[in-house]
């Protein structure tokens, strides 16, 4: 029998506020102490009145408009009642039936087919406060208690793991484009929950749902998705049934493992929260916040294509995030004539990525501007420098930021066009190499290489290796 | 609508109440009161008029994004039934 998975995932991203979402505690708690970034409002302190932060409103409303939601016009808070250590009022300020935003869509690629996963709502919450278990204790830091979150809830549209796996790397590249998460998976920035069953190919009813926590990585989402839908597909295989439940993902042992069983259906009883006032989204606020909205990189690709006329492929790496794409846009915008907007792309996609890689930083860390850039590219493509020069420069840009002209003039690294010279440097090395001379001429053209390389040495690579090479022709056919 | 005994201990589990036996028909009884009362409220007929979360009409209160100074962590633990270092102290989590 051939079975279909049935998968929806639910995604918390912490909002990038500069305060929490109902206190003006700073929202900068990453690398802060414990417990030195908080006040009886987040300390869940009876008798505090919370006041909504507008900025978590509109980054809120902001990824809805991003995720192709519709945006009510009213919307409100609830309080999702339940007892644990990590929420001191007993309940957590959330939204139930009036969420920010709702309906929406995202389009992904998978194997090369484009789908379009539905989403359900985005709607604002409060985050909790950390517990750390330690031995026969556990241990509460409210550092995170009442951060801005932001929930996002798909359809169960997916059906695979490659499938969901698509769907968060591109909700998480839109939510960095937003600038409204880091949307890091492994530092809790963005938190994902999958909810999975699987039915027999053709059948209507839904089997039953398990959820996996405790994914802390894109990795692991997409080894747990695969591994639950096998073992779900081989429970059944053998007669079995699936328990509601809910799993957690197992790093080390690479498996789903039983957490707790849901055979209470959780009952939050939500109420509305009487100390928030509804918010109404009118026409006013939903514009100014559209007008923040930035091209998104779908669209950022196409115009790339389109505009530069550069390769799809290098295209989808620059608009991976909304600084390379920016960098390449500006470098191009500076670049002379003779460089093509391709030309900088392959320096870009090529020299750039691999020397951010060996330097761990990001494109909007380094000292390097995109339109020196653009300066030493026109070097290249005028004679001044050679390719293998430009590289060397462009090194030495990457980590002091000089402009080209200056290290290419301190380090006197100019193109040598001089046939005179060159041809005298020529003469000198079939003089010092008889041996690959009458390699040679006895008909072993291949050694023609080692001669160029002969003389880029003996001029610090500085020759152009065109006139070098017609040179060497010529000279060896003089010794013929 | 009378509320049975397996309704309200559920309702008293979900408060975190423990409840004697005298007490679980105690509340029995007056939580189905209080819900006959509702019974009678849903009588009205209210198709046309929409929920009201609030009594006062007030709409989005809420302030710019911007940071005041927090309680120092010794402040914050002041009570707290047991801390160790600067963390709140409670009994082992297991989840
Ligand atoms: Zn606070």
């Amino acid at each position: 029998m051939e079975f279909e998975a049935i998968i929806g995932v639910e995604v918390h991203a912490q909002i990038l506020t500069k305060s929490k979402m109902f206190c003006r505690c700073s929202a900068d708690v990453a690398h802060a102490a414990p417990n030195t970034h908080t006040c009886p409002i987040c300390l869940g302190m009876p008798g505090t009145l919370p006041v909504i932060n507008q900025a978590a409103v509109e980054a809120t409303v902001l990824t809805g408009m991003a995720l192709n939601c519709t945006i009510p016009s009213f919307s409100k808070f609830d309080r999702k009642n339940y007892h644990y250590p990590d929420l001191p009022k007993g309940y957590q300020v959330s939204q139930y039936d009036y969420p920010l935003t709702k309906d929406g869509y995202l389009d992904v690629q998978v194997n090369g087919e484009t789908r379009r996963l539905r989403i359900r709502r985005v709607h604002l919450e409060e985050d909790t406060a950390r517990l750390v278990h330690e031995g026969d204790t556990s241990l509460i830091d409210f550092n995170r208690s009442s951060l801005p979150l932001m929930e996002i809830v798909s359809e169960a549209d997916m059906r695979s793991a490659e499938d969901t796996y698509a769907y968060l790397v591109k909700l998480r590249q839109i939510l960095r484009y937003l600038g409204v998460s880091t949307g890091n998976m492994e530092e809790g920035a963005m938190r994902c929950e999958a909810n999975i069953s699987v039915r027999p190919v053709g059948m209507e009813e839904y089997g039953t749902k398990v959820e996996v926590k405790n994914l802390n990585s894109f990795r692991s989402v997409r080894l747990a998705i695969a591994y639950e839908i096998e073992r779900q597909i081989g429970v059944l295989e053998e007669g079995g049934e699936i328990q509601q439940v809910t799993m957690g993902w197992d790093e080390a042992g690479l498996r789903t493992v039983f957490q707790r069983s849901k055979e209470f259906a959780e009952d939050y009883r939500y109420f509305p929260e009487p100390d928030l006032p509804p918010l109404e989204i009118d026409q006013a606020l939903r514009e100014s916040i559209a007008a923040r909205l930035p091209e998104l990189p779908d669209a950022k690709r196409e115009r790339c294509v389109m505009v530069y006329g550069i390769r799809s492929e290098d295209a989808r790496l620059l608009c991976e995030d909304r600084a390379t794409a920016g960098f390449f846009e500006r470098a191009v915008e500076a670049a002379s004539e003779r460089v093509s907007a391709q030309t900088v792309a392959n320096w870009i996609v090529g020299e750039v990525f691999r020397l951010l890689g060996e330097s761990g930083q990001g494109i909007d860390q380094i000292k390097m501007q995109p339109e020196d850039l653009a300066a030493l590219l026109d070097m290249l493509a005028g004679g001044t420098i050679n390719a293998t020069v430009a590289k060397e420069v462009l090194e030495e840009m990457f980590t002091s930021g000089q402009a080209p002209d200056v290290i290419v003039e301190r380090r006197g690294l100019r193109q040598i066009n001089d046939q005179e010279a060159l041809s005298a440097a020529v003469r000198t090395a079939l003089d010092d190499n008889p041996g690959p001379v009458a390699q040679y001429l006895a008909g072993k053209e291949q050694v023609l290489g080692f001669l160029i390389g002969q003389v880029m040495r003996a001029t610090r690579g500085q020759a152009n290796v065109q006139i070098v090479t017609e040179l060497l022709r010529a000279e060896l056919e003089k010794r013929r | 609508m009378k509320l049975d005994r397996e309704q309200v201990l559920h309702i008293a589990e979900l408060a975190k109440l423990s409840l004697t036996e005298e007490e679980t028909e105690l509340f029995s009884e007056q939580l189905s009161e209080v819900l006959a009362y509702f019974e009678q409220l849903q009588e009205l007929d209210t198709d046309d008029i929409p929920p009201t979360a609030q009594a006062i009409y007030q709409r989005n209160v809420m302030r710019p994004d911007t940071t005041a100074p927090c309680l120092t962590p010794d402040e914050a633990l002041a009570n707290a039934p047991q801390r160790k270092g600067d963390y709140f102290q409670v009994k082992p989590i297991l989840d």
